[in-house]
């Protein structure tokens, strides 16, 4: 994807690999196989856009966040932040590193410090990268909490005195406090009411516009993807199989797994009816995965040649990248008849 | 009963603008607790009693009294004399000094070191984990009173502080094994996560994030080992390896009851002592069981 190396790209990842040794014995533990968490995986993001990151549990996206803010190591691979690779700086370089990118998490209950109160926790990036101290730094956690959509008072309140839709604006206050460039969200609306969950997406749209933030926005629900991206990338099995921008994906889904997906997605209206893509089978484990193209166990279209090519991400025009060598070069005519079909 | 209902009502509405810290909290569960807030008043008195033994005591407690030897209670000496003809009530005063400090500084000691060893393991993990979860092993597999006979061979003569330094090198690896299990499962939690991507330290990870929330239980496991550690300190005391005489300990005290006509007849001599070995070990594990159920309802020890 050449299109990494230009000047708005605030983001890219190229190649990115994170396994988890798996260990036997007690002492002299030795290294029996890996769970391939996330293999080979590479995109980028644009300054001030939302790239959404889509699969199932379990497929890699988390770990790919939490491998972008170094809270895990790579196995491989690189990442540039506005040109410099992040996984090669040193502690220091790190640490100052941190104020560009911050990171909001599912879980509202855990994410929060129970010992410490809302003004503490807010204040405490603060206190880190000394930007603000005494009652600078009092005013500056008042002024999150309002951008936020909280009260100034709600400083001095603990977490459990807060429900769950509150305690998110309390994690994306305290991600805000460095006035980071990138936010990485973790799903994090999944955990919440879904009446609540639209507040919480159009508080991160109107801070995307007035902060200017780049998010790389993790979830499973396509509908929540599909609200506030620009682009969307689906995982598989560690792997991304497809990226494009979000209409196109939706209106134009190129690869079996992304189409499966999209056919999940329930239509809010009774009278409409679609034919569902059930996948056979479950997804393989990642510590075996299939050989070859990694859906080709669950995926309709499989060929034999798809039990043997690795596939790559190509581009099928205008931004559209898929791995997939057979959908794509189907006539989109053949593809709406599969659709149509009656599923076993 | 109405008036009741309106009454918490109030003071519920009243506490609403303050904020509920985890401490007042758990102060507010520890204070429904009614054995335990007892026992936290009688272990005050105890400490107390402790603090101004130099007021409270009516003898010197190391001076003898030529004129009685174990003496049955009398005015002058409200609980007698013992057999070398020392107050015995100005004894029990000053020997509470010696349990209570026992108490603390044992437990002191070994939650300091446990909590720094098992943060260390389970913070660092892989091999250092390794190493000093075996240590752990090792430790516990020490007898602590062959240690402390071995402790009194070595100094030469057996002391207080013999025994709180033995006690407080070996009482650790059970407080380090609680913090390392704490640390383990609240480094998964997304809040210690939050605090690595904000650029947090080693230092600050630890001190703000992870020990605040694994004290809980440790607090409560040096309460009852407070209580064990006086036990313990009577134990040796009572055998002759503890606090020595004329160093007054409620163990050493003890000592007389060895004799049967001491038992028979002369019961001021041991039941003063004894009873407040069994009344401080008693109202500290209430205090404990006060704690444990306020810091942590579904923490079972």
């Amino acid at each position: 994807m050449a299109a990494g190396t230009s000047d708005d790209v605030i983001l890219e990842v190229r190649n990115l690999r994170k396994y988890f040794p798996i260990t036997k014995g007690f002492i002299f533990q030795r290294q029996v196989g890996a769970v391939k968490a996330v293999d080979d995986v590479s995109f980028f993001i644009r300054k001030g856009e939302t790239l959404g990151l889509v699969g199932e549990s379990g497929c890699g996206k988390t770990t790919t966040g939490r491998v972008i803010l170094r809270l895990m190591e790579p196995s491989a691979g690189e990442a540039y932040f506005e040109g410099r690779n992040i996984f090669a700086l040193n502690k220091e370089e790190l640490r100052r590193m941190r104020r560009n990118m911050q990171i909001i998490f599912q879980d509202p209950y855990s994410s929060l410090n129970p010992r410490m109160t809302v003004g503490d926790i807010i204040g405490e990036p603060l206190e880190i990268h000394n930007l603000a101290r005494g009652k600078e730094k009092v005013r500056r956690v008042q002024e999150l909490l309002e951008v936020v959509g909280l009260s100034p008072y709600h400083a001095n309140r603990y977490p459990h005195e807060f429900s769950g839709g509150q305690r998110q604006r309390i994690g994306i206050a305290r991600a805000l406090a460095v006035n980071p460039k990138l936010i990485i969200c973790d799903e994090p609306v999944s955990a919440l009411d879904v009446s609540i969950q639209a507040q919480v997406l159009n508080l991160l749209e109107e801070l995307q516009k007035e902060f200017g933030l780049t998010y790389l926005f993790i979830a499973h629900d396509l509908s929540v993807v599909k609200h506030i991206s620009d682009r969307i990338a689906v995982m598989y099995l560690g792997k991304i199989v497809e990226i494009a921008t979000a209409d196109e994906l939706f209106a134009n889904p190129q690869h079996p797994y992304t189409e499966a997906l999209l056919s999940a997605v329930p239509i809010p209206d009774p009278g409409m009816r679609r034919e569902r893509i059930i996948l056979p089978g479950d997804v393989p484990s990642p510590v075996n995965p299939p050989q070859g193209c990694r859906f080709h166990t669950r995926c309709l279209y499989a060929r034999e040649s798809c039990k043997v090519n690795d596939q790559q991400l190509i581009d099928v025009g205008g931004g559209h990248y898929v791995a997939c060598e057979v959908l794509p070069f189907r006539h989109q005519r053949s593809r709406a008849a599969v659709l149509k079909a009656p599923t076993a | 009963m109405t008036s009741a209902i309106s009454a918490a009502v109030t003071t519920r509405g009243a506490r609403l603008d303050r904020p509920q810290s985890y401490w007042t909290l758990a102060a507010r569960r520890f204070l429904r607790h009614r054995v335990a807030v007892a026992g936290l008043a009688v272990l005050a008195a105890i400490a107390a009693m402790a603090v101004l033994a130099g007021v409270l005591a009516p003898h010197n407690p190391t001076a003898i009294d030529a004129t009685a030897f174990r003496a049955a209670p009398s005015a002058v000496h409200p609980l007698g004399t013992d057999s070398v003809g020392r107050d015995v009530l100005s004894r029990l005063v000053y020997a509470s000094r010696v349990s209570l400090s026992v108490g603390l500084l044992a437990v002191t000691m070994y939650v300091v070191i446990g909590t720094a060893v098992g943060a260390a393991a389970a913070y660092h993990g892989g091999t250092v984990d390794l190493v000093l979860s075996r240590l752990m092993d090792i430790v516990l597999s020490f007898p602590p009173l062959i240690i402390i006979l071995f402790a009194v061979s070595v100094f030469g003569r057996p002391s207080l502080w013999n025994v709180i330094l033995v006690l407080g090198l070996l009482g650790w690896p059970p407080v380090a094994r609680l913090v390392r299990g704490q640390v383990l499962a609240l480094r998964q939690q997304e809040f210690v996560h939050a605090a690595r991507a904000m650029g947090a330290g080693d230092v600050r990870l630890i001190l703000r994030h992870l020990l605040p929330n694994a004290m809980a239980p440790v607090l409560v496991a040096a309460t009852f080992g407070t209580a064990n550690a006086i036990l313990i300190e009577a134990a040796l005391s009572f055998l002759g390896l503890g606090v020595q005489p004329p160093t007054p300990s409620w163990g050493n005290m003890l000592t007389d009851a060895q004799s049967l006509t001491v038992l028979e007849q002369m019961p001021w001599l041991w039941v003063p002592p004894g009873f407040m070995i069994l009344l401080s070990v008693l109202v500290i594990n209430f205090v404990g069981d006060g704690l444990r159920d306020a810091l942590d309802p579904s923490l079972k020890l």
